[in-house]
Parts: structure tokens; sequence; C-alpha cells
């Protein structure tokens, strides 16, 4: 018999109590994981789309978001003379409408671009994806609710397009999107010349840095940054981010409110056995530290339980077909650990008020209590 | 003091009270018990036994007053904490066994709030078990057991740290006639074989009379000596 068992037994004999503020924790973990893992993901996927091939991006500096960023194709051309560069590859990030449909995410890139060799075409063919042209390759998703078949035509925005094809893709933001010629995109959104963000892939032996020099040196409206760099600082992301944790935070503290309710209902509900305790020579510190302990167990089963429900419930999201590629579940140990860290922090704040009702407790007038 | 210094319980003029003063419960009370002495506490209900009990092990503060136990003044909670793990054991009328752990796992109670070690603990306790005949339902829960047994688990667990002085507030009080005449005994038996220091209280003329000295007290008051 330990102090651990003592705490084991309290929460065990009172069963549906403890049950009831493990869920409480349960919901906070699983709702915190499931939005962190979902955001985390989409943010993920967004990061792969440029990251394609790459290993830097160039965007237009200060922009709050890349569909305002604006960067001449020639820097890509100028790029690809250095010697440091292997390819540079702009991308048009643009929003378009299709009937029924307000908002579809619309890429315009190159045509020799290899993203759309990666995928699985399932109609038409790449040779007819010519630039110049009025003609579109759409994701599999794209095409399934746009009701689109390679062959066949498309309104997007103020134009009609030819389906050059249709491709199954592995990001759900890709195989939900449309894929236009650079050229026709550019005309399409009056934005001739220009692009979103230029993809960098390095030569053989060479540094960002050189490309970053070179950036500075000549296109000081620009900023070239790494991909894992640029995650890090693209406030879409933080935003998204910050949200998520913000909004698991909060539930969290609800979570937390259950567990301050289990202890203070378990304390109240044995006055005279920690009165008992006391009279065997247990100190105040004994008595916070079992109720503290009782806490943290609680919420360790909490989290375990809402770990399991969020991974589960991720999956299970991921299999409904219509959102298939858009749900990727990322849930890392950075995750687990902040959960983690939550709920340590949230079954201590917890405890905090019982674990102090319980260790001042006056034996002799507990053991009156009724 | 000079001459109180062998006392193992000295309680001097002490006064207590509650309810900001308006309910007078010890009025200057005085005991002295030496070191293996059996004494009972004698007197109604409310006179003051129980509370002149828990002043004694520092579950109650005083007013005014000194209380010296095994020669530590009762002054802050180290002294208590200290006085209740390694010198003090109590027994309640109720046994206040918790309900839902093992006779065994309550007997613990004591060891882990010492620090003690588990196998030393254990052993100690299969030794009590076997002397108050509780060793059959060690790993029963208190909530199978008779009242007998649940009174005599409880002085088990009073004894678990070997205590120098054993407080029992009517230990026997919620006991039939047959139970109450075994735990008594077994009671004094372990007292006297191991010299321990015993202070009783009780409703029991009889019981009272097998002590060394019995204390009458009444409302409040140290009225009588006897023995």
């Amino acid at each position: 018999m330990s102090l651990w068992r003592m705490v084991f037994t309290n929460l065990h004999r009172h069963r549906v109590r403890t049950a009831i503020g493990a869920a409480g924790i349960a919901l906070g973990v699983a709702t915190m994981l499931s939005v962190v893992g979902l955001l985390g993901g989409a943010v993920k996927m967004f990061e792969r789309i440029l990251q394609s091939d790459s290993e830097m991006v160039v965007f237009e500096k200060n922009v709050s978001d890349l569909f305002f960023s604006n960067v001449p194709v020639e820097v890509a051309e100028e790029l690809e003379k250095q010697p440091f560069v292997k390819e540079a590859r702009p991308v048009l990030f643009t929003i378009i409408t299709a009937p029924e449909r307000p908002v579809v995410t619309c890429f315009g890139i190159e045509i020799a671009d290899p993203r759309l060799g990666k995928g699985e075409w399932l109609g038409g063919s790449a040779a007819d994806f010519i630039d110049g042209k009025d003609v579109v390759v759409l994701g599999e998703r794209a095409a399934d609710f746009l009701n689109a078949k390679a062959g066949g035509t498309i309104e997007l925005g103020q134009g009609t397009y030819q389906v050059a094809g249709v491709v199954r893709l592995e990001n759900g933001f890709e195989n939900g999107g449309v894929f236009m010629p650079l050229g026709t995109c550019q005309h399409a959104f009056h934005k001739e010349g220009v692009s979103s963000v230029i993809t960098v892939a390095l030569a053989k032996g060479h540094e960002a840095s050189e490309v970053k020099d070179w950036m500075a040196e000549h296109h000081k409206r620009l900023t070239a940054l790494e991909n894992e760099e640029f995650s890090r600082s693209y406030s879409q992301f933080k935003i998204m981010k910050t949200t998520a944790w913000v909004v698991g935070g909060c539930a969290f503290l609800l979570g937390g409110l259950s567990v301050t309710n289990t202890m203070i209902l378990s304390v109240f509900g044995r006055i005279k056995e920690l009165a008992i305790a006391r009279v065997c020579g247990f100190s105040r510190g004994q008595v916070a530290r079992m109720i503290f302990g009782e806490s943290l167990l609680v919420s360790a089963i909490g989290t375990a339980l809402g770990w399991a429900l969020s991974t589960a419930g991720l999956y299970a999201l991921r299999a409904v077909p219509q959102l298939q590629g858009y749900i990727e579940p990322r849930i890392g140990w950075m995750e687990v650990a902040g959960a983690l860290s939550l709920a340590v922090v949230t079954a201590l704040a917890g405890a905090l008020y019982p674990a102090w009702y319980a260790a001042n407790l006056k034996p002799a007038e507990a053991l009156r209590f009724e | 003091m000079s001459g109180n210094a062998e006392m193992e319980i000295l309680v001097e003029d002490v006064w207590k009270s509650y309810d900001g003063g308006r309910i007078e419960v010890l009025k200057g009370v005085t005991l002295q018990v030496e070191k293996g002495g059996v004494v009972a506490l004698c007197g109604s209900s409310g006179c003051g036994k129980s509370t002149l009990l828990n002043v004694i092990s520092g579950l109650e503060d005083v007013d005014r007053g000194l209380v010296r136990v095994a020669g530590r003044d009762v002054v802050d909670e180290a002294t208590r904490i200290e006085l209740l793990r390694h010198r003090i054991g109590y027994v309640f009328q109720m046994h206040h066994l918790m309900p839902d752990l093992t006779l065994a796992e309550n007997c613990m109670v004591p060891v882990i709030a010492a620090g003690g070690k588990r196998a030393e603990g254990l052993a100690r306790l299969r030794e009590l078990a076997e002397i108050t005949g509780v060793a059959h339902r060690l790993d029963q829960r208190v909530r199978e057991l008779s009242g007998g047994e649940r009174q005599r688990g409880a002085l088990c667990r009073a004894l678990m740290n070997d205590p120098e002085i054993l407080l029992c507030d009517e230990p026997t009080g919620a006991l039939d006639e047959s139970n109450r005449e075994k735990v008594f005994d077994l009671l004094l038996d372990l007292v006297r074989s191991r010299g321990r220091t015993l202070v009783l209280a009780t409703h029991d003329p009889e019981l009272a009379g097998r002590c060394d000295r019995t204390l009458r007290m009444r409302d409040g008051r140290m009225v009588e000596s006897m023995g």
C-alpha cells in the first residue's frame, strides 16, 4: 500500500465520478487534438503545394496572404540562369467561381510543372494542356463536384474551358483544385506577367543563402525563404496554428472545470476519511499530494481517452468520401506533448481548491461532520 | 516543571472553547500521566473527555494552557504530525476505518503517513493481526467485517507505528457485551505487556475500574481522581 495505491483506490471506488471527470478532460483533449490535427494537416498540405520538388519559395515581401503576392515571371527566368539554381517555377494562386461553387482553388502552372505528372491521370492527356489555350486539368474531387469529364467543357469565372484531363492527386487542396496553364490563368485574372510565388530547387552543392543574397541584391521587393522558414513565418499559418491552440485550450478549460467539480465532490464525500488520515499522521502536504495525485490520474486517463478519441475521429473523417484528401490527421509528438502539458496544468489547477480545502480540514471538527 | 519532567502526558490549566468563546468545553484542566500509566477519564457526555483527548493529541488547539506530550510542547503542526506518526495511537468509539479498503490497507495508512518501509509495516501488521485476532480477515474489505473485528482492526491500526501512548475514546462503546470484554481485555493486555501509556475516555465505570487510575470530569473540569 502506497500513497499512489490510495489514490488509485479512491478513484476506483467512485468510478462514475471518476469517469465523468476523465470524460471532461477526454473531450477537451479530443477537441484540442482534433482541431490542432486538422488545421496542422491543412497547413502541411498547403506547405506541400509550395514545396513540390523545391527547397525555397520566393514571394512578395510583407503580403498578408500569398494570393496577394505578385512576383514577375521573369524573376524565375533570371533565377534559372544562376549557377546555384537548378529549377525555378512560377505558380499563380487564385480563386475562381463555378456554377453552384463560388470558391474553387485555381493553380496557374507552367506546362512543364511536374506536379500533374505525379498524379494518376484518370482521363485526358497532358499533351492537351497547352499554354495560351482555354484548357484546364481538374483534380479528381474538383471534377466530381463540378460534374465535369475529360474532353468536356466547363464554365469557370467569365470563360468556358476545355477539360484537358482529370487527375487523382494525393494532396486534398490540389485534388479539389483546377489547374490552368500559367499564361491562360494570368490572362483570365488580369495578372499578365506575374505569379504568386516562385518555387526554387537548388543546384547540387549550393546553399539557400546564395539565393537569398542574390534576391536581396537584385529584387528588394521580393523575399526568398527556405520552406521550413516560410512555414514558421507565414502569417496565415501562424493564425491557423494559434487559433487551433486557443480553441483547444478553451475546450481544455471546460475539461478542467469538470476535474475541479469531480475533486470537490471527492473531497466533500470523504471528509471523515481525510480526518482519519490526519489522525494517522498524514501531514497537510501528504493530504494535498493525495488530492493532486487523484486529479493527475483522472487527467491522465482523460488524456489517453481523448487521444484515442481524436485519432479515431480524424481517421473516421478521413474515410468520408467527400472529405478525402482534405483531412490529413497529423497528431505529432509536439501536439501530444502540448495536450499532456495542458492536462497536467489543468489537473493541478483543478485540484488547487479541493487540495487546499482537504489539507486545511481540522481533523477533530471533521470527525464530528455528519 | 522539573518535577513533571518524567511525565509522558502533561496538561496544565488548559482552557478550550468553541463558537468564539461562547461554549467553554475545558475550564482549566490539569492532568499528569506518567510513562506506562493506564488512566480512565470518566464523566457524562459533553463533559469534555473527547476534547481533552483531542487536545493531548494535538487534533485541537487550546485557548490557553500547556500541553506537553513525550517531552514536547504541542504547539505547532510539525510537533503534532510527529506525535501522531510515532508517539500516539488513537482509537475512536466508531472504528473510522475506510470501508472500501481492506483491513490490511487500512492498517498500512499510518505506515504510509510515517514514510515507513512496506516490508517492515507488513511484518508488524501480521504480528499485530495475530495478537488482535484479525489475521484471517486482513484481506477483507472493512464493510465485510463484524463490529468486533472492525474495532480490533482499528486497534491494530493505532499500534502500527508502535506508539508510546494510546488514546482511546470510548473504544468499546459501539460493541455488544461479549465483544466489549474481549476488545478491552486485548487493549489492556497490549498496553500493559508493552509498558505503553493509555488514556481511556469511557462512560463505563466497570472498565474504568480496571485502569490504574480514574479521573472524573464534570462540565469541563477535573473533579475527582481515584486510584
